[in-house]
């Protein structure tokens, strides 16, 4: 495998430019991190975290339906529990931990010493996090929601819901959309700005594209559910009438805001776990991606589309045929471009060396689970069948298909293929093959018999039912299937227990894959890379000439960034990046007060405000003002070659 | 649909299953990889027949759509469903006001004979479904919207609420009983005589406590003083399979113990607690007996 080629540096250089970009010990500055390896590892560790609550959630849902006629659990509490598992896994956790790899690798990938906007990261994880505590601090004062994730008004306002439990559920989206709003914001600009010289368009890695085709997509669609829930709260802080029937308020207006957010949301769920695959695909299979520039577009396309659907989950209310009939085209077409994507793995893998490791057998496991999920999404798609559907438990089964299938699978192959990145050891390779057939054969124990109760007329968020419906079996195999994949997320957890303590030492590229974020050691030293690599290929580690030149020239004492243009990555200027900070973190804990505060009295927006504003003052005051800023690029040296181009004289920029 | 759908699942797993094999065979046997040229071709055919099948779901959905929805015709009968938490309101809508049957949780249908459901509700958003009949339809306030239904073989129908709708969402089912049409006229008619007066004294003790006890105020029995508006109709209580919209089977001992605890097997539900003698309770329910 070529490597590009090492200069020699003089090891103090080294040890101060480590030392530059060092984060702060002590408790204080534990709080001040903006580092995004650390902020990247707090996200993913808070939403697996967020995913085992939610998961234990779930456990005591298949425990009250396994049996007719069930006293376990009575309906509020049952209320209660699902709508904070649905609302946990949706919003703390599927569309956050996508995010969160984003915070971690974006930057490595395309060979950036830090992510854009550090400190804007750090505040969206603190946002992430209250807000995740903020609901179950409610959940345990009996206030959790339980209006269901969706928060269909009139069920939702004052009259129906007069205590605290929908304000709650409310006010936890506005945590989230703050916090993913930011890291999206981070990222876009992170891939636009600050990739390494040479990593044109055309060359970025499949995961960066899937996250900023997410991102955008994450900047359309939050406004319209931060407006809905808004307007909700308003509704019941200061009887607004948005959506109250009794004041000639709007009850399906809630939904056409809501699924014009929540249908993208799907995909901003799925687009990331695309790219995961992409990403094991190709270095498993020992190839170059097969038609990357057709997989790039179908990510593309697919998010506009998903703009395009959100009807669909409204089938029921009677709208005119003729528009259901539009959204139904909407809804079959879209699963071209995922068809061409997986078609494009196929090929990748047809052609391809493939080693079965671990992260591997999750991509195969996600084919098998996804393609299915896929399929009864299509049948849903079509009116006559959605009507008979729609809120049933086939679509418990077809959104667990879809979802666990096209971003739990991957993520835990991601797991499994950056864990030797981020902590410097090696998963087992034995425990992740039992991982992986008990959360494959329990998830599809759980979630395929909910297919057939939905047929015999299960509807969904029904806390019991009676014993004559004859839906008991299936339910008891539904539950026994949960405890099984429950099993299998323990042994991951033993898994990585057991490999943080004694796990074989991982090498700089344990999988020989492509991309830059192996171009490092495991794990990255604190500035990522001591010479930033510069590329001239789509997998540089595969592609790079022994001769490729590194980025030198960025200071070593100050936190030095190369930004670079939008389209073809040349060198543009430098950017001194800011340090460590408290003050992200105590305007988290402001705006958390003030968020909190506003679901009691409208008057805490207005005094909530002003910590805010202090806390924001002291987040932007200006350090040093002789220093900083940006500083041009030497003209002379902005030229790179191109790919099939003798590197320019001079050698290294 | 189905059928489609499993032949398109296996064909792709054999896809990844091939792939798999070849690509994991390589590794041992080094045998040439096919060309990105022969790649391509394979992966536009393969997606042609995606758009090919695609289209044809497609065209399917939407003719299929118009045919179920196109279930028009001048003789069909006019039912009204309104939803409340958790209980279903149903109107038989009349030229003549006192022609106008009003029931609640069961609903009865002439056979070979089309129904407009005319739905909306009165608080939260319910949604009428009928698996065996037709797909769902939301009753949404503040709109109305109409469904039709058709019953070619009689019997019972089992529906329920399928949109989330609160606390006892889980206990808001309701029967569709179909008929020959000349039981289905039968039944209207019967639906349409006030409550009979009571016989026995038992019966009119009853009675007087349900017109002077707090029933009243919520439930209506035609024919009586009881005219509240809030809670099912009882004047035909008695006729009816289930109580509680599905909750338990319309047995004297369920409706006894529902009358005395209503909170017991629906809970959340808005019928209080009815503490009464046992002499009391057993007039009462003799009363409610007779409401046929």
């Amino acid at each position: 495998m070529k490597r590009p080629l090492e200069l020699p540096h003089a090891a103090e250089d080294v040890a101060m430019l480590e030392a530059t970009w060092a984060e702060p010990s002590g408790f204080i500055g534990w709080l001040s991190h903006v580092d995004h390896k650390s902020i990247g590892r707090r996200y993913l560790v808070t939403a697996f975290v967020y995913f085992l609550i939610g998961g234990a959630l779930a456990a005591l849902m298949r425990l009250q339906l396994s049996r007719p006629d069930s006293g376990l659990i009575g309906p509020d509490l049952y209320n209660q529990i699902f709508t904070t598992h649905g609302t946990t896994m949706m919003f703390l956790f599927a569309v956050p931990v996508m995010q969160a790899l984003g915070i971690y690798f974006v930057p490595l990938m395309v060979g950036a010493r830090s992510i854009a906007f550090p400190r804007l990261i750090a505040f969206s994880y603190w946002m992430f996090l209250f807000g995740g505590i903020f609901l179950y601090v409610s959940f345990l004062l009996n206030a959790g929601p339980d209006v269901g994730w969706f928060a269909y008004p009139p069920l939702s306002e004052t009259l129906y819901a007069p205590s605290r439990r929908a304000d709650v559920w409310a006010q936890l989206i506005t945590f989230t959309e703050v916090a993913s709003l930011a890291t999206a914001v981070s990222l876009i600009t992170t891939v636009f700005k600050m990739r390494t010289p040479g990593m044109t368009l055309n060359r970025i890695p499949l995961f960066v594209w899937a996250e900023v085709v997410t991102s955008f997509m994450v900047l359309f669609a939050m406004p319209a559910v931060m407006l809905a829930s808004t307007a909700l709260i308003l509704d019941r802080l200061v009887n607004t009438h948005f959506f109250d029937v009794e004041h000639a308020g709007d009850a399906l207006l809630w939904q056409h805001l809501f699924w014009f957010f929540g249908h993208p949301e799907v995909y901003i769920i799925f687009i990331p776990g695309s790219g995961l695959v992409s990403m094991i695909i190709t270095t498993f299979s020992r190839r170059r991606m097969f038609g990357y520039l057709a997989v790039v577009l179908s990510l593309v396309s697919t998010a506009f589309m998903g703009f395009g659907l959100w009807v669909h989950h409204m089938f029921a209310t009677g709208l005119p045929q003729l528009g259901e009939s539009f959204f139904t085209a909407a809804s079959i077409m879209i699963a071209i471009p995922t068809g061409i994507q997986i078609f494009c793995w196929i090929a990748t893998m047809w052609s391809g060396r493939i080693e079965v490791k671990t992260p591997m057998l999750w991509v195969l496991g996600f084919f098998a689970i996804f393609v299915c999920g896929g399929l009864t999404g299509v049948m849903l798609a079509a009116v006559p069948l959605n009507t008979q559907l729609h809120d049933t438990f086939f679509v418990v089964a077809h959104l667990h298909y879809v979802l666990l299938g096209g971003a739990i699978f991957p993520l835990f192959g991601a797991y499994y293929y950056w864990f030797p990145k981020i902590t410097g050891r090696m998963l087992s390779e034995r425990l992740g093959r039992w991982v992986f057939g008990c959360f494959f054969a329990g998830f599809n124990l759980t979630f395929f018999p909910m297919h057939v109760l939905g047929l015999h007329g299960m509807p969904r968020r029904i806390y019991t039912y009676s014993g004559t419906m004859g839906w008991g079996t299936l339910n008891m195999t539904a539950s026994l299937g949960a405890l099984l994949m429950g099993c299998g997320v323990i042994l991951f957890i033993v898994d990585a227990l057991m490999a943080l303590r004694a796990g074989d030492l991982a090498t700089d590229n344990p999988w020989g894959a492509g991309t830059l974020e192996w171009a490092t050691s495991c794990p990255p030293p604190n500035s990522n890379f001591i010479r930033p690599p510069t590329v001239a290929g789509r997998d540089p580690l595969w592609d790079n000439p022994p001769d490729q030149p590194v980025i030198v020239g960025l200071r070593a004492d100050v936190r030095d960034v190369l930004v670079t243009h939008v389209l073809d990555a040349e060198p543009d200027h430098r950017v001194e990046f800011p340090e460590p900070s408290i003050w992200p973190f105590l305007t988290g804990l402001a705006t958390t007060a003030m968020f909190i505060w506003s679901i009691f009295t409208p008057w805490g927006v207005v005094y909530g405000a002003l910590p805010v504003f202090v806390a924001m003052v002291g987040w932007f005051w200006p350090s040093r003002p002789d220093e900083g800023g940006t500083q041009p690029w030497p003209i002379r040296h902005r030229t790179l070659p191109r790919p099939n181009e003798a590197p320019a004289p001079g050698g290294a920029i | 649909m189905f059928s489609v759908s499993a032949i398109v699942f296996a064909l792709t797993m054999a896809f990844v299953v091939t792939a798999l094999v070849r690509g994991v065979s390589r590794v041992r046997n080094n045998r040439a990889a096919p060309s990105d040229r022969q790649l391509s071709r394979g992966v536009a055919v393969a997606v042609g027949a995606t758009v090919v099948i695609l289209i044809g779901l497609l065209i399917v959905s939407v003719w299929t759509g118009r045919s179920v929805a196109s279930l028009h015709a001048s003789s069909a009968v006019t039912i009204e469903v309104t939803g409340h938490q958790w209980w279903w309101e149903i109107a038989y809508d009349d030229a003549v006001p006192s022609r106008r049957v009003v029931t609640a949780n069961e609903i009865h249908v002439p056979l070979h004979r089309p129904v407009v459901l005319k739905v909306t509700s009165r608080d939260v958003i319910h949604s009428f479904w009928v698996p065996n009949l037709q797909g769902k339809r939301d009753l949404i306030p503040g709109y109305a919207t109409a469904i039709w239904l058709q019953a070619d073989r009689p019997g019972l129908f089992r529906g329920q609420c399928a949109e989330f709708c609160g606390l006892q969402h889980a206990h808001m089912a309701f029967d569709i009983v179909a008929e020959p049409e000349v039981d289905f006229q039968r039944w209207l008619d019967g639906m349409r005589r006030p409550a009979p007066e009571p016989h026995t004294d038992d019966q009119a003790r009853g009675r007087d406590i349900f017109m002077t006890g707090r029933c009243g105020g919520c439930h209506t029995v035609m024919g009586t003083a009881a005219h509240g508006q809030v809670a099912p109709d009882l004047t035909h209580v008695a006729t009816r399979s289930t109580i509680g919209a599905g909750t338990l089977p319309n047995t004297p001992a369920h409706l006894a113990d529902w009358v005395r605890d209503p909170q017991a097997s629906k809970p959340g539900n808005q019928m209080p607690a009815n503490p009464l003698s046992p002499d009391e309770d057993r007039a009462l329910l003799t009363y409610l007996e007779m409401l046929k």
